[in-house]
């Protein structure tokens, strides 16, 4: 069966790529457009290590079609640094040292990211909660939420 | 694989297809969908995404009541301020759906066409006396949501019908809703037991209406008409929602399995009932 062609907006660039209808964006991602910032993880939608944003909202990439992608725009971690200048969750990330193997940090900055545009002061619990579908299993979380919570802090902080 | 990928931009359009090719599939949220999908379980020729017919991602609230398009997701419903007013415990119910990142996929749709027994928004919508709006070759019919669902995995559609939205009228004052799940962690499961109430009280807080749903204790979720009727002509004292908690676990039939077993799911349906019409009593007393 032949490829669809999709038009989309990743990352804020005009992106063309090739899909079967089947696919995932998440191999579309990873394959077609050559961003593997991307993790597959669990491809149920249990994990989280493949959240992207799409059109605005979280979702889980695996659980996309990639021809849903027409017309829309996609975020992932690629899009996340303003060029070499790390967003501040990822800075936070490494102050912290809210990661060990890495496979799932991607997933956790792109939710984190999504929290803090919706809500740019959370509580510890909220932000618990809205990560609860990302799933680590090196660091127990803990450095994890210190981190999202110290950017929300330092960013508030900065913006009185 | 020989499989296509329709977008269909009116309901008449997704009719026809899935009218004409008995093994294409609707595809809303895809949360169930390709999970079963990709374990073999399902082996659609075609999956045909409902989400760019405008009048299946709406919702809109009139003086009628909700109109939820069938395939609004989870998270969209959450940011609706008046429908999270109107009925609490519809919003409850779909909140509870999964992590953030499925909020953002799942429908209400998907969850009732699904068709599991422990789906979360059935009972709410049951109690919510939810009419379920149904597009087919023949054109539309409406049919009541706790009439949807007819066996695990099963509902009442037929070929070329697809579910457009979800009617659920304006509640009567002093009327309000609640839903509740027992899961032995805080999110994020499959409940062993959910239960959805509604009712309403007059000016001297005697119940004058009620609607009870108890889900996964049995192929389908349940409207359970013993139970209201302990509620109504009552205060909700603990006589009456006793005899509704008793009345909910009479009406259980549950299996026993991972989850839980038959005794303990007849039981938390009880204790759910109770709790249930004690949070919509006291929702409907501010009201």
């Amino acid at each position: 069966m032949a490829k669809i062609h999709i038009e989309t907006t990743i990352n804020g660039e005009p992106t063309e790529f090739l899909c079967e209808p089947h696919e995932s964006l998440l191999t579309a991602l990873r394959n077609a457009v050559g961003l593997t910032g991307t993790k597959e993880g669990c491809t149920t939608g249990d994990c989280g290590a493949c959240s992207v944003i799409l059109d605005g909202r979280l979702v889980p990439a695996c659980l996309v079609l990639a021809p849903e992608a027409q017309g829309r725009t996609v975020v992932t971690i690629e899009g996340i640094a303003d060029g070499e200048q790390l967003h501040p969750l990822q800075q936070k990330f490494l102050e912290h040292a809210a990661l060990q193997c890495g496979i799932c940090t991607p997933g956790f900055i792109v939710a984190a990211k999504a929290l803090l545009d919706a809500n740019p002061n959370p509580t510890e619990e909220e932000t618990r909660y809205w990560l609860a579908g990302n799933l680590c299993r090196c660091t127990g979380y803990d450095k994890i939420i210190r981190a999202v919570l110290d950017t929300a802090a330092s960013r508030v902080s900065t913006r009185v | 694989m020989n499989i296509r990928y329709e977008a269909p931009q009116t309901v008449d359009q997704a009719v026809r297809l899935i009218a004409s090719d008995p093994n294409a599939k609707i595809f809303a949220g895809g949360t169930d969908l390709l999970v079963q999908f990709r374990a073999g379980l399902r082996q659609p020729t075609a999956l045909v995404d409902v989400k760019r017919i405008p009048e299946l991602t709406r919702i809109t609230i009139d003086a009628e009541g909700l109109r939820l398009g069938a395939a609004a997701s989870a998270a969209e419903i959450g940011e609706h301020s008046e429908l999270k007013r109107l009925w609490p415990g519809l919003a409850e119910a779909v909140h509870l759906i999964g992590s953030t990142q499925i909020q953002g996929r799942a429908t209400v749709g998907g969850n009732l066409c699904n068709a599991s027994p422990a789906a979360d928004t059935t009972c709410a919508l049951i109690v919510n006396q939810a009419q379920c709006v149904i597009a087919g070759p023949r054109g539309e019919r409406i049919v009541a949501a706790e009439q949807f669902c007819t066996a695990p995995g099963k509902t009442m559609l037929e070929r070329g019908e697809l579910l457009v939205a979800i009617r659920v009228p304006r509640p009567a004052p002093r009327t309000a809703d609640a839903y509740l799940r027992l899961i032995p962690r805080t999110e994020m499961d499959i409940a062993v037991v959910g239960a959805g109430v509604s009712v309403t009280l007059d000016a001297s807080g005697v119940c004058t209406a009620a609607r009870v749903a108890v889900a996964a204790v049995a192929p389908t979720a349940l409207l359970v008409p013993d139970a209201a009727r302990a509620l109504i002509g009552t205060r909700l004292d603990e006589a009456a929602l006793g005899l509704a908690a008793e009345a909910s676990s009479a009406a259980a039939r549950p299996i026993s399995d991972k989850r839980g077993t038959m005794a303990y799911r007849r039981t938390i349906a009880g204790v759910l009932t109770k709790r249930c019409a004690t949070i919509a009593a006291q929702r409907a007393t501010e009201r």
